[in-house]
């Protein structure tokens, strides 16, 4: 069975009695190399314990956190009532060691396990343990899980219940040469899933039979087509013990990056009542089918024509489910635990309301300047949510000092606004994406920026094509209008001059008296993008007027220069900018729009001497290749000496379970090889020098 | 006769007829123009500024006031006395002026200018504002771009450096002396900044070395480029003679300013305090999870300092030498504070040659200009080996034992995970009269590492492992140390800053004397 993407582990969360409440929460994890360290794994699950906890507390039932040592400052042990530590680091002796996790269970009083999903949901022995002893499961049972775990089994149960499935071949392709044939025969495009990669990973689009044998190199999976130009719709569906099951109204995950999930809305704006209503209706009898009970998802494919086809049942609390929760008022955590206890389902269909609109962005460590998002690893080492704005929700399980490493997901956080209408929604997710603090790791943030002012995206138009076609060359980051370059500017401009004025600023009784420059005038010369701006700026107060090509810019904030953020006002409009960098010799990076850029801003006379500046020449990178991200190598397909055509595959480097191909930037021979296969690399290794 | 060829050879650019004023303006005009424009052209070619281009740059607008802009030189050899030869200022030029308002006095060498070759009005000049500065109490910063000793001057070149050198040993302590050296510096130039507190370097266009390759493939038949033998990246990464290197003129003299603003102006002052945004109780939430479990495992020990500091902000100094150890400048709550921190990511923060030597030089400059040293403390010890041993690191890590134990300014020590032996005491403990001691709760202060321990302790005797556990549990903790008063208090990583800030305000009225001594006699 395959582990779902963001969550390749087991959590549980236990709870409720009558006596003594206790929730008792544990982990575990798929580790790919047993050696890895536990301690990064707490990210991956944090997010959702967290979330769970947080009902908990609603509902008044007290948790119970496991950890093993190494997990004790994680953020879910932190927030939970109590905390429980089950042994030391490695999995298989502390949230593998049922021994101690049943004594945590003992010694609490707790009363329910989520089996969550991974090893220990599949794990009869464990679940045989808890029901000896009276504990309860909340989720679906271990039937329902394995049934819709398994991509092939999952459309067969699907078309006996008279669910529309995608006409495609469910099997297991042996090699290359077949996958060609076979993706011929379907018709391209066809999609073609890794049978080791759960959710998105390891899913490719081929278009014609080059790409299908190249990826037949890594796949033994199922191949299937795909709507060219389709929606991603996922079904919410909660079913009780008792053979009642309801559907929550759909999400529109259409905005999809390698067939993972980047921005995601409830309701969407395609559908109409009457297709809503078909799905919902096939999506519960699937539920029925396999005597589903809890919440749980099911995805579907949908065309332009509006015609829908099953894509997979989720079988747990979907990362996008508080955008249901928002429209539709309904706690699904809430749901899920009274679930389990055996209770009926509240609500009739009829009860299940759409109120008003919600968004969700995934915030990714991921660089979204290469392939929309490769990962990117490092420390958070500064780190703030836009929590202190209205109808704002941010999910994760992180937090500032959390380490972002190459083996797990690389998640920070599911950002979710809420609005009456859908603009208002939106509007909202820009001020909470200006708002968020995150820093020691490159993320997403730039492109979600983009994604959520697009003019198609705006008006609906979305599709799961949507970045490929609205950056065909790929994502470049917000691109300034003449009056955003003119505000850049003139923010980095007043930043700078304020930075200059504070450091004259000493404090205490001075031997030698200070005499600062007097000045109330500034020519400065601000580069941007290559090109060179004369500025004239002048101050008063925190008021400063900058005048760039003849136009007045009208800049005033406070000024903090510890701040992360900076709220200013530009001309009348409100605005906030957040300065990741400013240095001694003038370069300013600022985020506008959610785009980072880089500014170097320097007194005209500073600016003039700088010609005299030798240019140093950058390393001619077109032979030489280097690793684009921090990952492990898997395969090397040349050795010095091979002649490589441009855009042959070198390497194949895999990071967070993806797999990167990289080729050849021109025709040349090979002159050294620098990584073998199995080698871990860090971004900007040298892998192979061409001649 | 005698008067006709007076009029026509001796005074040829102004005449002796001309009026005083009209020769000043000359004179004034030649000085700023230094070896001409076919020779500014040059220098701008080469990637340099002039000198008078950098201390503009260097400079508060305005604010420079120069100082013998009319001596010459006094050679009569060799043609020099001719007057084409005379260029009023001669290759130096000097002065007072202001970087962000405070009173500094520098000088700059010109390179247009006979190569910018240090002749004795040259060295008088340097030596006339170095004597003024040491009066007010002022630092000096010194711009070096010269090709050597003017050779036509003979002797009295080797006087003028010695007369430098003089002065930068009598400054030395008494007011901040910084050298950015920015062109040629070779044979005994070399000394002056390596008398002065911090030598910073120009990548690729600067160098430093006492011979030439020439010379040192004569001598030793080594062959050695320019840039490998005396580069920015040769002094600051494998010699440790330079304390930092900047990309180009221009950024080396914008990071010069900024630099500045860390230094007290002399001796007599406190460390400067400025107008800071960063609350000072700011928790830092990210310090609590920094320290792997695993006591075996690196972390950076930048991350800490910088979550620390006011606004992250941390001028390191040599950052690419000796990098076991991090030492640099920064502020809390406004307050100047000089940093010293093991680093585990390198040779796991062990304390070797280099590092005690580059620590020890470090902690010296701020205690003698009254900048509060905050420690940072994971070593595992000292670094074995016969290396080490052969190369004196009894004498090299006596230097910063004596630094620490000799420094009366505010001590602050942070141990965040080891601290073992000898290097537990050398790293600013209680004993050497630390002011405030704290240990995070992830704290081991002990003689050794465990296993070292029992296998000293049950030596040959079985179950070692029980033993290790037993060591463990009994010192790999903070308590055998708190518990007798070594560490004061046990804190929250996260609240860090907050007890630094709280501690530096207490301690900013410390007073503390040593024994009366004519001087101290530091291990060299």
């Amino acid at each position: 069975m395959k582990h779902h993407s963001l969550l390749r582990s087991i959590w549980c969360h236990v709870c409720f009695s009558k006596q003594r409440c206790g929730v008792i929460i544990c982990r575990y994890s798929t580790v790919y190399d047993p050696n890895e360290k536990v301690s990064l794994i707490i990210r991956d699950f944090s997010l959702f314990l967290t979330c769970v906890i947080k009902t908990c507390k609603k509902m008044g039932i007290k948790t119970v956190a496991v950890h093993s040592d190494v997990d004790s400052s994680a953020v879910h042990v932190k927030v939970a009532d109590e905390a429980v530590c089950v042994g030391p680091a490695p999995t298989s002796k502390s949230y593998l060691n049922m021994d101690a996790i049943m004594n945590a269970i003992k010694q609490t009083g707790a009363q329910a396990v989520h089996p969550g999903y991974g090893f220990l949901s599949e794990n009869k022995e464990f679940a045989k343990r808890l029901a000896a002893e009276g504990v309860t499961f909340i989720g679906p049972d271990t039937h329902a899980i394995q049934a819709m775990g398994d991509k092939i089994e999952s459309k067969l149960i699907a078309k006996a219940a008279k669910v529309n499935t995608i006409p495609g071949f469910d099997g297991v392709v042996k090699d290359a040469k077949e996958a060609v044939k076979i993706a011929g025969e379907i018709g391209y495009p066809v999609m073609i899933k890794a049978s080791a990669g759960g959710g998105g990973k390891g899913m490719r689009i081929a278009w014609n039979d080059e790409e299908t044998s190249d990826m037949g190199f890594f796949l033994s999976g199922h191949i299937s087509d795909i709507c060219a130009n389709g929606f991603c719709w996922c079904l919410q569906v909660l079913a009780d013990k008792h053979g009642n099951a309801l559907w929550l109204n759909e999400r529109e995950c259409s905005i999809q990056r390698r067939n993972q999930k980047v921005v995601e809305e409830a309701p969407s704006t395609f559908l109409d009542p009457d297709t809503r209503r078909a799905m919902g209706e096939q999506a519960v009898s699937l539920a029925n089918a396999v005597k589903y009970s809890s919440a749980g998802t099911v995805e579907f494919l949908v065309d332009s024509k509006k015609n829908f086809y099953f894509l997979e049942m989720n079988t747990r609390l979907q990362v996008e489910h508080p955008i249901t929760e928002c429209i539709t008022g309904l706690d699904l955590v809430q749901q899920m635990i009274r679930i389990a206890k055996g209770y009926k389902l509240q609500h009739k269909q009829s009860d299940i309301p759409i109120n008003g609109w919600a968004v969700e962005s995934r915030v990714y460590a991921e660089d979204p300047y290469k392939s929309f998002g490769l990962p990117s690893i490092g420390r958070l080492s500064q780190y703030q949510e836009p929590l202190d704005l209205p109808n704002v929700r941010v999910d994760s399980g992180i937090q500032e000092g959390s380490d972002i490493s190459i083996y797990y997901d690389p998640m920070i956080s599911k950002l979710v606004t809420y609005g009456k209408t859908r603009e208002e929604a939106l509007k909202k997710m820009e001020d909470a994406l200006d708002n968020y603090v995150i820093r020691g790791v490159t993320h997403n943030i730039p492109l979600l920026r983009e994604i959520i002012v697009h003019p198609r995206f705006v008006s609906g138009v979305i599709s799961t094509k949507f970045l490929p076609e609205v950056y065909p060359d790929g994502f470049k980051g917000h691109m300034l209008t003449a009056g955003e370059r003119r505000e850049l500017l003139a923010t980095a401009a007043a930043l700078y001059v304020a930075a200059q004025l504070r450091s004259q600023k000493f404090l205490g009784d001075l031997r030698v008296s200070v005499v600062p420059a007097e000045s109330r005038q500034w020519e400065l010369c601000v580069e941007l993008d290559k090109s060179v701006h004369m500025l004239g700026v002048s101050r008063s107060g925190n008021n400063y007027t900058v005048e760039i090509d003849g136009e007045k810019v009208e800049v005033s904030g406070e000024w903090n220069l510890a701040s992360a953020l900076l709220p200013i006002t530009i001309n009348g409009k409100h605005r906030t900018l957040q300065c990741l960098l400013r240095t001694a010799a003038g370069e300013i990076s600022l985020q506008y729009l959610g785009t980072s850029f880089k500014l170097r801003v320097l007194s005209k006379l500073a600016a003039s001497l700088s010609k005299h500046m030798p240019e140093k020449v950058p390393e001619d990178t077109s032979s030489i290749l280097r690793s684009p991200m921090p990952g492990s190598v898997v395969a090397v397909s040349v050795k010095p000496g091979d002649n490589v055509a441009e855009g042959q595959e070198i390497c194949v480097i895999e990071a967070m379970k993806m797999q990167n191909s990289m080729t050849a930037a021109k025709t040349a021979k090979v002159k050294s090889v620098h990584c073998k296969a199995g080698d871990t690399v860090g971004e900007g290794d040298l892998l192979v020098e061409l001649e | 006769m005698v008067i006709f060829l007076t009029k026509t050879h001796q005074f040829p650019k102004g005449g002796l007829c001309s009026p005083p004023r009209e020769r000043i303006e000359k004179k004034r005009k030649a000085a700023l123009t230094g070896g001409g424009q076919l020779r500014i052209a040059a220098q701008h070619k080469r990637g340099k500024l002039t000198a008078r281009e950098r201390l503009e740059l260097l400079l508060d607008p305005d604010s420079f006031v120069e100082c013998d802009m009319f001596v010459e030189h006094r050679c009569s050899d060799f043609g020099m006395e001719a007057d084409h030869n005379k260029y009023p200022g001669d290759s130096v030029v000097t002065g007072q002026g202001r970087i962000n308002g405070r009173l500094v006095y520098v000088f700059s060498q010109d390179f247009t200018v006979f190569g910018g070759s240090l002749s004795g009005a040259h060295a008088q000049k340097v030596c006339k504002i170095m004597d003024q500065a040491m009066m007010v109490g002022a630092p000096v910063i010194g711009l070096n771009d010269s090709g050597g000793a003017r050779i036509q001057e003979g002797v009295e070149s080797l006087a003028g450096y010695a007369d430098i050198f003089l002065r930068n040993v009598m400054a030395s302590g008494v007011v901040p002396q910084i050298s950015l050296i920015m062109g040629p510096c070779a044979g005994g130039a070399v000394y002056s900044p390596a008398l002065t507190d911090f030598t910073f370097m120009v990548k690729d266009t600067s160098y430093l070395f006492i011979t030439g390759p020439d010379v040192v493939k004569s001598v030793t038949n080594e062959d050695v480029t320019q840039e490998e033998l005396g580069g920015a990246k040769t002094h600051t990464t494998v010699s440790g003679v330079a304390h930092r290197a900047f990309e180009n003129d221009v950024d080396a003299l914008l990071n010069l300013r900024d630099f500045f603003n860390f230094l007290p102006l002399s001796n007599k002052d406190p460390a400067p305090v400025t107008e800071c945004h960063d609350p000072r109780d700011r928790p830092v939430p990210g310090l609590d999870t920094i320290v792997p479990f695993e006591s075996t495992k690196a972390y950076d020990m930048l991350d800490i300092v910088h979550g620390v500091l006011d606004e992250r902000e941390f001028f390191e100094i040599m950052p690419n030498y000796a990098k076991n150890i991090v030492v640099g400048f920064a502020r809390m709550n406004g307050r100047t504070v000089g940093i010293v921190g093991n680093q585990p990511k390198v040779a796991s923060g062990c304390l070797d040659i280099n590092s005690s030597v580059k620590g020890a030089r470090f902690v010296r400059f701020c205690d003698a200009f009254n900048i509060p040293i905050i420690t940072f403390v994971d070593v595992p010890g000292f670094l074995p080996g016969t290396a080490q041993e052969y190369g004196g690191i009894i004498r090299h890590g006596a230097k910063l034992l004596y630094a620490f134990a000799e420094a009366t300014i505010p001590k602050i020590t942070v141990i965040t995970r080891k601290a073992y032996g000898g290097a537990y005491d050398v790293m600013s403990s209680k004993h050497l009269r630390g002011d405030v001691n704290y240990a995070w709760p992830s704290a081991e202060v002990a003689v050794m590492g465990a296993k070292g321990a029992v296998q000293i302790i049950f030596r040959g005797k079985e179950n070692q492992a029980e033993a290790e556990a037993e060591y463990v549990e009994k010192f790999a903790n903070p308590f055998p140390a708190a518990v007798r008063g070594f560490v004061d208090d046990i804190i929250q990583p996260s609240t860090t800053r907050k007890r630094i800030c709280r501690d530096l305000e207490v301690l900013a009225s410390k007073k503390q004397t040593n024994p009366w001594k004519k001087h101290a006699n530091i291990p060299l």
